[in-house]
């Protein structure tokens, strides 16, 4: 079941960036898809029924949208950073905690931070996220968390738990 | 009409790479630099392909512009937490303007 959905998956992809239905072309998307699929589809996702709850995927677009908001911010607050003359930036390195439970919310929420404001994340050990942060405002943990992750993980219960 | 909504977005792409560039060379250490690097150079490159989605409609070319924008989203976000981790476990000091770092707890017992 696993390994089909991926098979499928990236035959979906091939055609897409293809953009040519014909013989040859689907032969070679079918066999490369299918190799590839006999090596990597153990890392592939679990199929699980979450996947075909509709719900989620209404979320998962409104988080689109957010996430797009947040990005076009966090662009313009790193721009401001470096054409100012001074360059007001106070670096380091917190340790947040995230509830998010599920391998693949944590792995959205990671690359969610590090796409928006100032923030990376350097490392995820167990619950803990630990993020580079360009400008750290506070050090209270209750506010910083807040900050980094309270916009995105509300969302992404709502898509992944 | 396509042609000067698209050449704008390409602008403002070509402007965000810019100012990513510009981050490159003027913040102090590694950590800052990839800030600048992934953040403005990542929206920079997504706007000039949805610029090129635009000029050129869903044929060939525009459909494999809007198929790297999430590749472009995973390999640069993945790419900036491999090269961040690498260069604090290869022991490069944070700025010494840093205010706090909570990730050396991790590493002092090994």
């Amino acid at each position: 079941m696993k390994a089909a959905l991926h098979f499928i998956f990236l035959v979906g992809i091939w055609l897409l960036l293809t953009l040519n239905v014909t013989l040859p072309n689907i032969a070679v998307g079918v066999v490369s898809a299918f190799v590839v699929t006999l090596f990597f589809a153990k890392y592939s996702l679990k199929a699980d029924k979450k996947q075909f709850h509709i719900h989620r995927y209404f979320w998962a677009v409104i988080y689109g949208f957010i996430f797009l908001w947040e990005c076009i911010k966090a662009n313009i607050d790193v721009m401001y950073r470096v054409i100012h003359p001074r360059m007001p930036i106070k670096p380091g390195i917190v340790k947040v905690k995230s509830t998010l439970k599920t391998d693949i919310g944590k792995v959205f929420l990671a690359n969610s931070i590090t796409m928006t404001p100032g923030t990376i994340t350097v490392d995820i050990i167990d619950d803990y996220f630990y993020v580079h942060w360009i400008y750290v405002h506070s050090k209270d943990p209750a506010i910083y968390t807040q900050k980094i992750l309270g916009r995105f993980e509300k969302y992404l219960k709502r898509i992944f738990e | 009409m396509n042609e000067i909504i698209s050449t704008v977005i390409i602008g403002i792409g070509v402007a965000f790479d810019f100012f990513g560039i510009l981050g490159l060379i003027r913040l102090p250490d590694v950590y800052n630099r990839l800030q600048a690097a992934t953040k403005s150079v990542t929206l920079g490159t997504w706007s000039i392909l949805l610029g090129i989605l635009i000029r050129y409609g869903f044929t060939g070319v525009g459909v494999k512009a809007l198929l790297c924008i999430p590749l472009l989203f995973f390999a640069s976000t993945v790419a900036a937490h491999a090269l961040i981790r690498g260069s604090y476990i290869f022991g490069i000091k944070l700025w010494d303007k840093s205010v706090v770092d909570d990730y050396k707890d991790v590493w002092r017992g090994k």
